[in-house]
């Protein structure tokens, strides 16, 4: 695993509430692990200050799951 | 008629964070007043305040992860209600959830939460507030996370009447199982204005006691002659009501009865509350009258009595005068052990009310060595008192002038 889906890992654990056990590659936030829409604001926010990026909402729109995270946050952090 | 009992009691305090907890240090003339070690207060004019330690709030309740997504006083909402709740022992049904309901207020509501997020929209930008500002500080979320969490569909509200809000919330409830709208009503108060900001508005009003920053626990002192303002507290009181009927069905345990509820208007001033009294008086007219009592048969006021120079006494005249004629009364303050829980004082008050009808015991009124005034009525200075109580009244007024009184009894 990848520094990057470890840390992406981490935040999706503390934020949702869920077992690191059942976070999967394409577990989506919202329909597999319980998020809600105001979690997946936070979960944005969360990245961006982890990763030092910024996440613009047509982009944020497009993070699905925990690949689309991963992804972009390896294309896009500093 | 459809009668209103109370089946159920929740609280968390400065002197605990269960009922038995709270009654128990209550009675014991314990006070939960300390110095404020949570922010600093330096250059404050009142360097005290009655605080929940942080380990006494319980996280198999409210998870941590839920608290950083709530103000406090959501968070000591929710712990009240969840032991009024357990203690009503009732499992809702779907089939009944539209005549259960929720009225939890709060005077004040998320002020930390929205100071904090005011510094970070200044400091960081819009991109940086949470999604969860809003519905954490919005006062009717303790109303409306309890529903969620409990299934509760009735009615629902929050009251926001300052210093009165836990007694309106009460009563209002009452109202609503009395005119058939719901049989049973979650209900109550809570307050967490115990940060940087709360205390700054509320000494910039001149309201907080100032003069014993070195000795905490006397700074809270109903009617006593060098009381200089109120002491705030934070906490939560819950109460489950419920229709008595339905209550005797199902076999609850009862504590008592909420027999009448009273509100009026000052229409005098924003913070001071009117020189006659009227308001107040007025307040607990209309409880009494709906609650169809001689007043011979009321022994004991649970006072507002907040130990500022000018409510204290302006209660005192009015209670005198509605009890001229029944020499043989008694009154005191719980503010006297946990400070002026605001928005949350008159319901965990309620509480404490209710414990006294029960237990036939009226809690003293801490630190009252030198009274400003005499008077007829038994002030229960420093020293519990056992009395044979029938039927009470409870006093709450606030800020623009707005008061409420309940009768409460034994059934």
């Amino acid at each position: 695993m990848s520094d990057i889906e470890e840390r992406v890992k981490k935040i999706v654990v503390e934020h949702l509430g869920v077992e690191e056990s059942k976070i999967e590659s394409d577990s989506k936030f919202i329909d597999d692990l319980g998020a809600d829409s105001l979690d997946t604001v936070e979960l944005v926010m969360a990245f961006e200050e982890e990763f030092g990026c910024e996440i613009p909402d047509d982009a944020a729109e497009k993070i699905v799951t925990m690949k689309d995270a991963v992804s972009f946050l390896t294309a896009n952090s500093n | 008629m459809r009668r209103v009992v109370v089946t159920g009691l929740g609280a968390i305090s400065p002197l605990g964070n269960s009922v038995e907890t709270n009654w128990n240090s209550l009675l014991e003339n314990k006070s939960g007043i300390k110095k404020i070690t949570r922010f600093n207060v330096e250059g404050y004019p009142c360097k005290i305040a009655g605080t929940i330690d942080d380990d006494l709030i319980d996280e198999n309740i409210v998870p941590l992860r839920e608290q950083r997504r709530i103000d406090r006083f959501i968070t000591l909402g929710m712990i009240a209600a969840h032991e009024a709740f357990l203690d009503a022992d009732f499992i809702p049904n779907d089939e009944e959830a539209n005549r259960y309901g929720v009225i939890i207020g709060s005077g004040i509501g998320g002020l930390d939460t929205i100071y904090k997020n005011s510094s970070i929209l200044d400091n960081q930008g819009i991109r940086k507030i949470s999604p969860f500002f809003i519905p954490s500080s919005l006062i009717n979320l303790t109303s409306g996370q309890v529903s969620i969490k409990y299934g509760l569909k009735g009615p629902n509200s929050s009251p926001v009447t300052a210093c009165a809000t836990g007694t309106h919330a009460i009563g209002d409830s009452f109202t609503l199982i009395k005119n058939n709208k719901a049989d049973l009503m979650i209900c109550g108060g809570s307050e967490a204005a115990v940060c940087n900001l709360g205390i700054a508005g509320f000494a910039a009003a001149r309201a907080l006691c100032d003069t014993f920053n070195d000795d905490p626990e006397a700074g809270s002192r109903p009617w006593d002659k060098r009381r200089s303002g109120f002491v705030m507290g934070e906490g939560a009181g819950v109460l489950v009501l419920e229709e008595y009927e339905h209550a005797k069905k199902r076999g609850a345990k009862i504590y008592g009865e909420i027999k009448g509820y009273g509100l009026s208007g000052d229409a005098f001033h924003i913070t001071k509350p009117s020189e006659d009294g009227n308001g107040g008086y007025r307040a607990m007219e209309m409880a009494v009258k709906e609650s169809e009592l001689p007043l011979e048969s009321i022994q004991y006021i649970n006072a507002h009595g907040t130990s500022t120079p000018v409510g204290d006494l302006i209660e005192l005249s009015a209670v005198e005068r509605m009890f001229e004629n029944n020499k043989n009364i008694f009154m005191s303050s719980n503010k006297s052990a946990i400070g002026h829980l605001l928005g949350a004082a008159g319901a965990v008050e309620a509480v404490f009310t209710l414990k006294s009808l029960q237990n036939c015991i009226i809690p003293a009124t801490l630190n009252l060595d030198d009274p400003q005034r005499e008077t007829f009525i038994d002030l229960v200075p420093k020293k519990l008192k056992e009395v044979k109580i029938k039927n009470a009244i409870s006093n709450s007024f606030g800020f623009g002038g707005t008061n409420a009184s309940l009768v409460m009894g034994s059934i």
